[in-house]
């Protein structure tokens, strides 16, 4: 089908300058035909189906629209109490300085600038391979694009334990930053890791992190977006899993003026388990997508999608999920809960859970909920002597422990309890 | 230290009407019970004491030591002492039972202009508390009374109100759901908060609950009012003889 002319040109004007980066032959050919995807697909227009609900202007637009900087020294470091590999990126752009050293017992870490010179290299069947993949039934242009004109990220091949997680920590220090980030993760057979990531990264940032799990491998992924208001993202998980792999994703997200988490999964091997869940928080202009593709193609899978989000003030949410059953998947179990707690008439949950089943012996259920506070539950908070505004704050918590209960290690999960605390105190205040 | 003066309360939604004139004094180191059948209004005095939507106050007063309840948020009745055991505990997912109750304490305090309470006093005052009522260190740790029995959820309220400490304690059906065993577990941790200083009210439909927290006055609530007042035999002539015969003998 042809791109429709208003689409070509919000392409083009995009597009205009940017060159495919220099680099090994490999490479250049991904870039190269990730390009013409993103030419053949044309950027998201507010007419597409899949952009619906979201508003895709502002991530599409030549330049990045301008946003201050914000200022979260107050706070503890994200993160800064566990033993982890610190790398750090600064609008986008590697910072050795700021740095950990990159060797870690188990993993093999690249910068994707140095690893694109080089003319074999293991990332040569992933890089964009999976982004590419993900690109049916449902186009998703923006991530072609990251495939096409990102310069940094990181190769990620893991063969064995990783003796801690690594972290990923985007600052954002421009107020005109654009930053693209593409990340590859392989994981070996039987191997382990734990990516953490957190930060604004960008005045816009366009991420893409493609993960390859092997045979029984296991990938963690637990990510914080939070507080600098004005910040734009749209960021782009791919995974593809093996058999008996496990794949487990937590992504909490406070304040942003717009964001669009997109993760797409592919179920290829038997008896392998998928976990998405989220936890936002919004506030007044803010504006959250998650959107999720499930694809069951194997035996035996296991997939959950957990996502709450708490509106408030005209604050907008927004969750697509679907999982989709491919015929000869038997013995699905996909599950898919989205739900709202409304604290205002202002504010709005958008949902649009999707299940599309081609086999005949799976059991696949979803649900989709907004409410606002249960009144009963504030009313006995309250007679124990707790303000009002103390015990809402409670009771948003106890709304999102529920997506906070999905990540798997004590110590990460506290941690993000503790820093959902602070937040809505602070929101309070 | 409670008086309730002429309570006048209609059920906002339908404009019915519950209480029509309850009058009722709670003196401290007293315990009054009120005894009543089904719809008589003995919860719904509970809930307009301690500040629940839904109810309109049309006539009447009720203090404590003097201050109109009537007047404050349901916070702030609780801050200055009034202690409601629900009959149906919450259940609140995700948010611990330590946390909760420390919050609840320490919100009070400050209310009070009164210094929080540490976590090492608070965790310390906890402990030997939940040991008298049997609540194990599990309960504590786990969600506000998610996974409760029902006996475990009253024993809870009862912790509850032992560390809050308020002036005046009402316990709404406090024995509803319970076995004989959990009753009297309930009954000794009321007991052992008995004081010269506290009120009790205890709201209840059976005689049973009163042979275990012995109350010095009884009331029989009915329609609305208070048509009965007695001592303790009061509670074993209803036992005996049931609500139909007292109602019968008032009117």
């Amino acid at each position: 089908m042809a791109v429709p002319q208003t689409k070509q040109t919000t392409t083009e004007a995009r597009l205009a300058g940017a060159a495919v980066p220099v680099g090994a032959g490999w490479i250049t050919s991904a870039r190269e035909t990730a390009l013409t995807r993103v030419r053949a697909m044309g950027l998201p227009e507010r007419r597409d189906e899949y952009w619906k609900f979201t508003r895709p202007d502002s991530l599409t637009t030549p330049e990045a629209p301008q946003a201050a900087v914000y200022d979260g020294s107050d706070e503890p470091e994200m993160f800064g109490n566990l033993d982890r590999l610190k790398i750090v990126f600064v609008d986008g752009v590697f910072d050795p300085e700021a740095s950990d050293d990159l060797a870690l017992e188990g993993i093999n870490v690249e910068r994707l600038n140095d690893a694109a010179q080089r003319d074999i290299h293991w990332a040569k069947d992933l890089y964009g391979s999976l982004e590419e993949r993900g690109q049916t039934p449902v186009p998703r242009p923006l991530a072609s694009l990251n495939t096409a004109l990102a310069t940094d990220g990181l190769l990620i091949h893991v063969t064995g334990r990783a003796s801690k997680p690594v972290n990923l920590i985007y600052i954002h220090k421009s107020e005109t930053s654009d930053a693209l980030l593409h990340h590859v993760v392989k994981l070996d057979a039987g191997a382990e890791l734990t990516v953490l990531e957190n930060g604004p990264a960008a005045a816009r940032f366009n991420k893409v992190m493609e993960v390859d799990v092997g045979d029984r491998a296991t990938f963690h992924h637990v990510r914080t977006q939070g507080r600098d208001h004005e910040r734009r993202a749209a960021t782009h998980v791919f995974a593809r899993l093996a058999s008996e792999s496990v794949f487990k994703s937590f992504t909490m997200t406070a304040n942003g003026v717009m964001t669009r988490n997109e993760c797409v999964i592919e179920l290829t091997g038997d008896d392998a388990t998928a976990h998405v869940a989220g936890a936002a928080m919004g506030d007044g202009d803010f504006h959250q997508d998650d959107t999720v593709f499930i694809t069951h193609d194997a035996e035996r899978c296991e997939s959950r999608q957990v996502f709450k989000k708490v509106l408030r003030n005209g604050a907008t949410g927004v969750f697509q999920g679907k999982i989709l059953v491919k015929p000869g998947a038997q013995k699905t179990d996909g599950y898919q809960i989205s739900q709202s707690l409304l604290l205002d008439d202002d504010s709005e949950f958008l949902a649009k859970p999707e299940l599309e089943i081609y086999a005949d012996d799976v059991a696949c259920s979803h649900g989709s909920t907004s409410g606002a506070i249960d009144e009963d539950a504030l009313y006995y908070l309250r007679a124990r002597g707790i303000p009002k505004p103390i015990a809402t704050d409670l009771l948003t918590l106890s709304f999102l422990a529920e997506a906070v209960e999905e990540i798997e290690d004590e110590s990460l999960r506290d941690e993000i309890t503790t820093r959902l605390e602070a937040w809505l105190g602070r929101r309070r205040g | 230290m409670l008086e309730i003066k002429n309570l006048h309360v209609d059920l906002e939604e339908e404009g019915k009407t519950i209480l029509k004139g309850v009058d009722l004094t709670v003196e401290a180191g007293r315990v009054h019970a009120i005894m009543g059948p089904n719809g008589s209004g003995k919860s719904t005095l509970s809930y307009v004491l301690s500040g629940r939507d839904g109810y309109e106050v049309t006539e009447g007063s009720a203090t404590l030591d003097g201050v109109n309840l009537l007047d404050l948020e349901p916070e702030e009745r609780a801050a200055a002492g009034l202690f409601l055991a629900f009959q149906y505990p919450v259940e609140i997912p995700g948010v611990g039972n330590m946390t909760f109750m420390r919050t609840a304490v320490n919100a009070q305090r400050k209310a009070r202009g009164e210094e929080e309470m540490s976590a090492a006093d608070f965790l310390k005052a906890v402990r030997e508390k939940a040991k008298t009522l049997q609540i194990d260190a599990d309960m504590l740790k786990r969600p506000v009374n998610v996974g409760f029995s029902g006996g475990e959820k009253k024993r809870n309220e009862i912790l509850q109100m032992a560390m809050l400490a308020p002036k005046m304690c009402i316990l709404d059906e406090t024995d509803s759901g319970l076995d004989v065993d959990a009753m009297k577990l309930v009954a000794d941790g009321v007991n052992a908060l008995r004081d010269e200083g506290r009120g009790f009210l205890v709201i209840t439909h059976y005689q049973r609950l009163l042979d275990h927290i012995k109350p010095d006055v009884v009331h029989i609530m009915s329609n609305g009012r208070i048509i009965k007042t007695g001592g303790p035999e009061l509670a074993l002539e209803v036992e005996q003889s049931g609500y139909a015969d007292l109602k019968s003998e008032v009117a």
